[in-house]
C-alpha cells in the first residue's frame, strides 16, 4: 500500500491541509455562534423577566445632582441628563424592547401567516388582491414604512408596535405565499384533496407544518430587526416616549451630550447591538440546523 | 506495464472525509488503458466509476477527498504533479465529457466561447484563431449552422446539441485520453445511438482512447472493446467485451446481464425470466466483512464471508475478483 | 428582451396606483378635517376654506381621488404647511443630497463587500472567512444612528479629523457615507459569499477545471458572472433600503436630505410636506428595483434570449 500523498492534499485547493482538524472546527464554530446568539438571548429574556430583582427602584426617577457622571462603582455605566442610572435604564429597557419585539412579531405572524396561506393556496382573485397590496408595502424600505404609519397613527409604545408590526406583515405574507405555493404542489397535498379533506384542514396539516421552518428562522431574525426598527423610531422621538426608558430614546436623547458625556448614548447603543447580534446569530444557527441540505 | 499502455492505474484509492466517517468511494482499483482503444467501466451507480475518473483529473476537493496509489499518464504519476503541470494535462492531454450537459455548460457564457477558451490557453493562438478552431468543431460533431450557434448560449440547444458540443469543447486540443462520463444516459434513446456512433468515428479520427463510463450495458457493446466491472469501488471482472457477455465470471456481472431484456438468446444459466440481484448495494459506511458481494450472491460460499477474494487470472487478458475461481 | 422590459414597466403600474391610494386616505384616516391638516395649525380658517376648494375636499370621494390623481401627475404636491412653499421645491432642493450619499453608500459598500464575500467563498472556514463572516454580522446587528454617533465621538471629537456634521466639503461625506455603508457592506459580503459558494458548486466549474482553466479564471469568469445575478438583486434592494437607513443617518449628521425632511415634518405634524416625501421614496425605490431587473436581462443571457 502506497504512502499518502500529501502533496495532492497541500497543493490542490489552498485549503488547510488537516481535514480532520478542519471538520471538527467547522462543526464548532458553527454551533459556536450558534451558542452565543442563545446565551445573548437568554440573559437578554432573563435581564427582561428580572429587571426589578436587579435593579430596584425607579428608574426614570431623576436624580439633578448626580446628572451626566462618568461611570463609577455606585454606577457602573455612570448617569444621564437627569441623573439616573444608566445601568438601571438599560436594564428595565429591555423590558420595553422585549415588549415591543414579542409584539410586532405576534402582529408579523397573527397577521402575515394567514394571508399568507390563503394567498397561497387559493391563488386567483384573492392571491392577485393580497399581493398588489404587498407590493405596494414593499415598495417601501421597511422602516420608511413603519415611520410613515407612526406619522399617521401618532407617537407612542403602542403605535411603535402596530407600525413596526404592520410594517413586518408583507415579509410574513411574502414567505408563507412562497412556501405555500411550493408545498401546494406535492402529491400529498392532491392526494389529500382527492380524499375529499376539506380545506381549512389541508392548509392546517400539511401546509403549515411545512411552512413552520421558515417563520421561525424569520421570526427569530425579526425580533432583531423589531429592536432595531423601535429603537430608532425612538431616536428619531417618534417612538416610544419619555420617560420610558427605551433604549432607541435614550440614544436620541443622548445625543445632545455627545461631546461632553458620551457614555449617555454609547451604552444603550451596546444594548441594542448585542440583543440583535443574539437574535441574528441564533436565526442564522436555526437556518443551518434546519436546512435540509447541510452545506459545508 | 505494456508499451501501448496509454494510462496505468495501480492501487487507487480515493477517500472522503465526512462527519460520518470515512468513505471509501474508490478502493484499490488498478486497471490499464491501451493507446487507441475504448475501455467501458461498467457498474450500478454510487459503485465508483466517477470518482475515479475524477480522481484521474484530480478534479475532487482535497479535503473532503484523500487520494492515494499511482496514475501513471504515459509513464509519468499525475498525482505527483504540481497544479501547474495538471492543469497542463486537463483539457489538452485528458478531457473528461460530463453526464448532464444543462448544468456541465456554463449558462452565462456562449458555447464558442467555452469551446475556444481551452484552445486559447492550451495552444496559445489569438482569440480570432481560437474562435476559427472553436467552430471548426462544432462542424466536426455536426452542429448544424456551427457559425450562428458558436454565438448561442446552452439553454438555447436541444439535449444532444449539447451534448454534441461538449464532446467538441473536449476534443478541441485532441486529448490522447478522453473520460467520458455517461454521456447518452441524459439523451433520449434515439440522439443516444447519433452520439455514439459520433465518439466512435471522432476516436478514430483522432486517435484517442476513451474511457467509457456507462451503467448501458449497450452501449458498452456498442462501443467498447475491454470493459471493466466495478462493485463498490472495486473492480470485480476484467475482460474483452465479447468474452463477458458470452461469459461472465463473476456473480454480480451475471447477475447484471441476466436482468437485460433480451430477446430470444439464453444465457450461460440457461435462464430466459429476467433475473433480478436480491439486496441492495451496501452502504459504504457498513461494507460486509469478506467479499463485499457475497450477501447477494447466489453462490456464496464460506470463506466469502470470511475473507476478501483475490484478484485471480483464469485466462489471459481476463482478471476476476472471486473466490469461485480462486 | 423587448417584452420583458415592458412587462416590468407595466407592473409597475399597479404599484404605482397601490401608492397613491395609501396616500390619499392617509390623509383621510387623520382625526380632524383633512382640510384642517394640510393648512396646518397655524392657518386662518380662510386659508383653510381655500384649501378645501383648491383641493376640491368638498367634493364626492371619487372626484377627490380623480383630482388627487390629476395633481400627482402635473407633480403638483401641495404646499408645505409649515413654510407655504410648494412640496416640489422643498424635495427638489434636497433629493440630490440624499442620493449623493446613497450613492457613495453603495459605491463604498460594494467596493469592500463583493471582494470580502468572494475572498470568503474561496477560503471557506479559514480565519479569513471566519472575519469576513463575522464582522458581516456585526455590520447587520448595529443600529446605524449608533455607529453614526460612535464615529462622530472617535473621529469628530477625540481626533478630530473630520467635521460631525452639516455638509460643504467631500470631508463632510466621509462619515455618513461610512455609516450607511457598515450596514449595506455586511449584506453585500454576506449575499457575495453565500452566491459566490453556490456558484463554485456546480457543475459547470467542476467543467472548468477540467479544461485546465486557471483558477483565478474560474473564479472570475466562470463562478463570479453566475454569482453577480443573486448579488446584483441585493444591491439594488440594499439601495432601496438605504434610502429608509439615510433617515436616521441624516438626522445624526445634520445631513440635508429627503430623510430628515421627512423627520422634520413628522414632528411638525407638516402633512403635504409628509405625503410629498414619501411619494417620492416609493417612486425611488420602484426606480430602482426597475433598474435592477434591467441590469439583470443584461447580465442573464436566458432572460436576454427568452
Amino acid at each position: 500500500m502506497t504512502e499518502i500523498n500529501k502533496n495532492v492534499a497541500l497543493r490542490t485547493q489552498g485549503r488547510p491541509a488537516n481535514h480532520q482538524l478542519w471538520r471538527s472546527w467547522a462543526k464548532v464554530r458553527r454551533n459556536k455562534a450558534a451558542l452565543i446568539g442563545s446565551i445573548l438571548i437568554l440573559i437578554y429574556f432573563i435581564t427582561a423577566l428580572l429587571a426589578p430583582v436587579l435593579f430596584p427602584g425607579k428608574p426614570s426617577a431623576p436624580n439633578l445632582i448626580r446628572s451626566l457622571e462618568r461611570p463609577s462603582l455606585e454606577h457602573p455605566l455612570g448617569t444621564d441628563e437627569l441623573g439616573r442610572s444608566i445601568l438601571g435604564r438599560i436594564i428595565h429597557g429591555s423590558r420595553i424592547s422585549l415588549l415591543i419585539a414579542i409584539g410586532v412579531v405576534s402582529v408579523g405572524l397573527l397577521v402575515g401567516v394567514p394571508l399568507g396561506l390563503v394567498s397561497g393556496y387559493y391563488g386567483g382573485k384573492i392571491d392577485f388582491g393580497i399581493q398588489r397590496v404587498t407590493d405596494t408595502m414593499l415598495a417601501f424600505p421597511g422602516f420608511l414604512l413603519a415611520l410613515a404609519l407612526v406619522a399617521v397613527l401618532g407617537v407612542g409604545l403602542k403605535n411603535t408596535v402596530i407600525s413596526v408590526g404592520i410594517s413586518m406583515v408583507p415579509i410574513y405574507i411574502r414567505l408563507v405565499r412562497g412556501c405555500t405555493l411550493s408545498v401546494r404542489e406535492q402529491v400529498y397535498v392532491e392526494a389529500a384533496r382527492a380524499l375529499g379533506t376539506r380545506d381549512v384542514m389541508i392548509l392546517m396539516r400539511h401546509i403549515l407544518p411545512n411552512v413552520m421552518v421558515p417563520i421561525t428562522v424569520q421570526t427569530s431574525l425579526g425580533m432583531g430587526t423589531a429592536i432595531l426598527f423601535a429603537a430608532g423610531l425612538g431616536f428619531l422621538g417618534v417612538g416610544v416616549q419619555p420617560p420610558t426608558p427605551e433604549w432607541g430614546a435614550m440614544l436620541g436623547s443622548g445625543r445632545a451630550y455627545l461631546f461632553h458625556a458620551p457614555h449617555v448614548a454609547t451604552f444603550p447603543g451596546i444594548a441594542i447591538f448585542l440583543a440583535v447580534l443574539g437574535f441574528n446569530l441564533s436565526g442564522d444557527g436555526l437556518r443551518d440546523a434546519l436546512d435540509p441540505r447541510f452545506k459545508l | 506495464m505494456r508499451q501501448d499502455s496509454l494510462l496505468s492505474i495501480r492501487d487507487l484509492r480515493t477517500q472522503f472525509h465526512t462527519y460520518e466517517g470515512i468513505v471509501t468511494a474508490v478502493d484499490r482499483v488498478s486497471l490499464d488503458v491501451y493507446r487507441g482503444e475504448t475501455l467501458g467501466v461498467v457498474g450500478e451507480s454510487g459503485c465508483g466509476k466517477t470518482v475515479t475518473a475524477l480522481s484521474i483529473l484530480r478534479l475532487l476537493p482535497s479535503p473532503p477527498a484523500e487520494i492515494q496509489g499511482e496514475i501513471l499518464f504515459e509513464g509519468t504519476n499525475i498525482l505527483d504533479l504540481d497544479p501547474d503541470e495538471m492543469r497542463r494535462i486537463r483539457g489538452n492531454a485528458i478531457s473528461m465529457i460530463f453526464q448532464e450537459p444543462m448544468t456541465s455548460l456554463n449558462p452565462v457564457l456562449t458555447i464558442g466561447e467555452q469551446i475556444s477558451e481551452a484552445i486559447r490557453i492550451h495552444q496559445g493562438v489569438t482569440r480570432q484563431e481560437a474562435w476559427r478552431r472553436a467552430v471548426e468543431m462544432l462542424q466536426m460533431v455536426q452542429i448544424p449552422s456551427p457559425n450562428a450557434r458558436a454565438h448561442e448560449y446552452p439553454h438555447q440547444l436541444s439535449g444532444g446539441m449539447r451534448q454534441r458540443a461538449m464532446i467538441a469543447m473536449a476534443l478541441s486540443c485532441h486529448p490522447q485520453l478522453l473520460l467520458a462520463d455517461e454521456p447518452t444516459t441524459a439523451l433520449d434513446v434515439t440522439i443516444q445511438a447519433q452520439i455514439v456512433d459520433l465518439m466512435q468515428r471522432l476516436k478514430d479520427e483522432f486517435e484517442a482512447s476513451i474511457v467509457l463510463i456507462t451503467h448501458n450495458l449497450g452501449v458498452i457493446a456498442g462501443m467498447a472493446k475491454r470493459v471493466v466491472v466495478m462493485y463498490t469501488g472495486k473492480v470485480v471482472e476484467q475482460a474483452q467485451v465479447k468474452d463477458l457477455f458470452r461469459e461472465p465470471l463473476h456473480p454480480y456481472t451475471q447477475g447484471l446481464l441476466g436482468s437485460i431484456p433480451w430477446m430470444g438468446r439464453k444465457l450461460a444459466t440457461g435462464r430466459r425470466l429476467l433475473q433480478e440481484i436480491p439486496g441492495i448495494v451496501p452502504s459504504p459506511l457498513e461494507m460486509p466483512d469478506g467479499c463485499r458481494f457475497h450477501p447477494r450472491c447466489s453462490r456464496a460460499m464460506e470463506i466469502c464471508g470470511k475473507e476478501e477474494p483475490p484478484l485471480v487470472q483464469p485466462d489471459d487478458g481476463r482478471k476476476v475478483l472471486c473466490w469461485l475461481w480462486a | 428582451m423587448l417584452q420583458y422590459i415592458a412587462k416590468r414597466l407595466f407592473s409597475t403600474l399597479p404599484v404605482l396606483l397601490g401608492i397613491s391610494f395609501l396616500l390619499f386616505f392617509m390623509l383621510r384616516m387623520l382625526p380632524g378635517d383633512p382640510a384642517q391638516v394640510l393648512a396646518g395649525q397655524m392657518a386662518t380658517p380662510e386659508e383653510v376654506e381655500n384649501i378645501r376648494h383648491q383641493l376640491g375636499l368638498d367634493r364626492p370621494i371619487y372626484t377627490q381621488y380623480a383630482l388627487f390623481l390629476s395633481r400627482l401627475a402635473r407633480f403638483d404636491l401641495g404646499r408645505s404647511a409649515r413654510t407655504q412653499s410648494p412640496v416640489i421645491k422643498e424635495i427638489w432642493a434636497r433629493l440630490p443630497n440624499t442620493i449623493l450619499l446613497s450613492v457613495v453608500a453603495i459605491t463604498l459598500a460594494c467596493l469592500f463587500g463583493i471582494p470580502a464575500g468572494i475572498i470568503s467563498a474561496v477560503r471557506p472556514y479559514t480565519w479569513i472567512d471566519y472575519l469576513v463572516t463575522s464582522m458581516a454580522l456585526f455590520g447587520i446587528s448595529m443600529p446605524v444612528f449608533w455607529l453614526g454617533l460612535m464615529l462622530v465621538v472617535v473621529f469628530s471629537i477625540i481626533l478630530q479629523w473630520l467635521p460631525a456634521g452639516g455638509t460643504g466639503s467631500w470631508k463632510h461625506v466621509i462619515l455618513p457615507s461610512f455609516t450607511l455603508a457598515a450596514f449595506v457592506v455586511a449584506f453585500i459580503a454576506r449575499m457575495t459569499r453565500a452566491s459566490m459558494i453556490e456558484a463554485l458548486s456546480q457543475d459547470y466549474t467542476t467543467t472548468a477545471r477540467s479544461k485546465g482553466l486557471k483558477e483565478g479564471v474560474v473564479i472570475v469568469k466562470h463562478a463570479l458572472k453566475n454569482a453577480l445575478i443573486p448579488i446584483i438583486t441585493v444591491v439594488g434592494l440594499q439601495f432601496g433600503l438605504l434610502l429608509g437607513g439615510a433617515v436616521l443617518t441624516e438626522t445624526v449628521f445634520a445631513w440635508p436630505g429627503l430623510g430628515r425632511l421627512i423627520v422634520d415634518s413628522i414632528l411638525a405634524r407638516d402633512y403635504p410636506v409628509i405625503q410629498g416625501t414619501i411619494l417620492i421614496f416609493g417612486l425611488l425605490y420602484i426606480l430602482v428595483n426597475l433598474m435592477v431587473d434591467l441590469i439583470y436581462a443584461f447580465v442573464d443571457p436566458r432572460i436576454r434570449y427568452d
